[in-house]
């Protein structure tokens, strides 16, 4: 993504949650933001029939 | 032991602390008064003829994100000093005293264990105890310099992506990462609900052991301890390795690894008689697949203080978790779901083999503040890579000890690794490696 579109994300996303943050820490979150989607997407990249079962542990 | 052993044994440990710590900044706190009354109370009970307790007497410490009665849980931040003390100890803290062992304090950390390096913006790092101008590893950082000073022979610490095997690496001692749900949480301020271990550090494998022996069993306080009966497995280290099919990981686990990594792994190989070269299935989406996991969890974790004390946070602390509140949940998800396939394609190398051998770091402790490491020729940052071979073993919650491996100036670790609920054949390797010369730096 650019970085005007990490921008766009950051600006709906920490409205959308009331989290207020200063100019001086925009530019460490876009970095981070960037690095996550990079890693989100070659998780996305591998296959995974539709009936995958999530892996968290919860037991009623 | 005499009557007088603990209290004395006790003194000696606290006017250690107190001479040795500034220079450490292991502990945060030290509870000299509790720890005073409960070696007065161990003394004056076996006086009294009651037989010894497996870990009579013996100091330890918590990482401070473990509840300590009349304490706040600070989890390295500043945001938790205004918390009211915890009401109560920890499960594990109540065990270990039952069990004999003495809290002498509460130690250094990296903000609420978002950290690899062990450095802390509001307490000060902790310092390696073999050369105080580098990282004693994180987050568990207060545990590694702790236990491999000898300020005390045992520590807690967390591991969420490798918080116990990082510091056990770069201070040179001993580290279990228990199973996945094998020790309780309870009591201990949370990071990563999929992902949050808790364990214990210490200089010998015995003693890792029997503080494992001494905090097994159920916990309801915790919903994701399991319901399983305590297997002790003190009295099963003397079996050693014998019968027990090892191998060392290859592809992923040696790439941008220092010699010095590779080496150590190496030796071990060497001392086990392991051979053969395996290879786990797609370990760097594992890898990622864990970072998404834990940004976004811990941002959820977080969201309030987000809101409403942003500028308290470690600022390193606060970007990534404000960055993981804003990742689309379907791609957390995803994750998930891997972390599910994968589990079941890594369990099935265990019908051909037991343990597996991989560095815990891809170098020994870099400088206090450094920034960038140099992985195999590629310049990345510090602090996010020194995990590289922790975080695909705990993503699916294998049990892993790690083995101190001295080196020409400073220790490295390596990990031994096993199925789902086989500590004991991890102990057993780490026991002999141990009995050939791998001890505690």
């Amino acid at each position: 993504m650019q970085d005007s579109e990490l921008d766009a994300l950051i600006d709906a996303g920490t409205a959308s949650l009331g989290i207020p943050i200063e100019p001086a820490w925009r530019q460490a979150i876009r970095a981070n933001l960037a690095v996550t989607l990079r890693f989100a997407a070659l998780v996305e990249a591998h296959p995974l029939p539709d009936e995958a079962e999530p892996a968290p542990v919860f037991r009623a | 032991m005499t009557a007088q052993s603990s209290l004395a044994a006790i003194e000696a440990t606290l006017a250690d602390i107190e001479a040795r710590n500034p220079r450490l900044n292991a502990f945060t706190a030290v509870t000299a008064d509790r720890a005073r009354a409960r070696a007065s109370a161990l003394d004056a009970s076996r006086a009294a003829g009651r037989a010894p307790l497996p870990l009579e007497g013996m100091p330890f410490a918590v990482k401070n994100l473990v509840d300590i009665a009349g304490l706040p849980t600070l989890a390295g931040s500043r945001i938790n000093r205004t918390r009211p003390p915890a009401a109560e100890d920890a499960t594990l803290v109540t065990r270990l005293e039952a069990a004999g062992a003495i809290l002498v304090g509460a130690l250094n950390m990296g903000e609420y264990a978002y950290d690899f390096t062990g450095e802390n913006v509001h307490d000060g790092a902790s310092r390696n105890p073999h050369d105080t101008t580098r990282m004693t590893g994180g987050s568990s950082g207060g545990s590694g310099a702790a236990v491999g000073a000898a300020l005390v022979p045992l520590a807690l610490g967390s591991d969420t992506n490798g918080s116990i095997r990082v510091p056990a690496s770069f201070c040179g001692v001993f580290g279990l990462k228990p199973t996945f749900g094998r020790l309780s949480r309870a009591g201990s301020f949370p990071f990563v609900a999929s992902l949050d271990h808790l364990g214990p550090l210490t200089r010998t494998v015995d003693d890792l052991a029997r503080a494992y022996d001494a905090m097994q069993g159920p916990d309801p306080a915790d919903p994701v301890c399991v319901d399983r009966p305590a297997e002790p497995v003190t009295d099963l280290l003397a079996r050693g390795t014998e019968g027990l099919r090892i191998a060392t990981l290859g592809g992923y686990f040696r790439e941008g690894a220092t010699q010095q990594a590779l080496d150590a792994v190496a030796s071990v190989a060497s001392a086990l008689g392991a051979s053969r070269v395996m290879e786990l299935p797609e370990p760097a989406r594992a890898r990622a697949a864990a970072f998404v996991i834990t940004t976004t969890e811990g941002a959820a974790l977080h969201l309030d203080r987000l809101r409403s004390r942003a500028g308290d946070f470690d600022p390193a602390v606060r970007d990534r978790l404000i960055a993981g509140a804003l990742l689309p949940a379907a791609l957390v998800t995803r994750a998930q779901k891997f972390r599910r396939w994968y589990r079941e394609a890594v369990l099935t190398l265990f019908d051909d083999v037991d343990i597996l051998l991989a560095p815990a770091t891809p170098c020994v402790a870099p400088l206090i503040g450094e920034t960038e490491l140099d992985l195999g020729g590629e310049v990345v940052p510090l602090r996010p890579n020194i995990g590289i071979y922790t975080q695909p073993i705990s993503f699916i919650g294998l049990p892993v000890a790690a083995v101190p491996v001295r080196g020409p100036t400073l220790p490295i670790g390596v990990q031994l690794i096993a199925a789902p609920w086989r500590e004991d054949l991890v102990l057993r390797a780490a026991w002999r490696l141990q009995n050939s010369g791998f001890q505690a730096v």
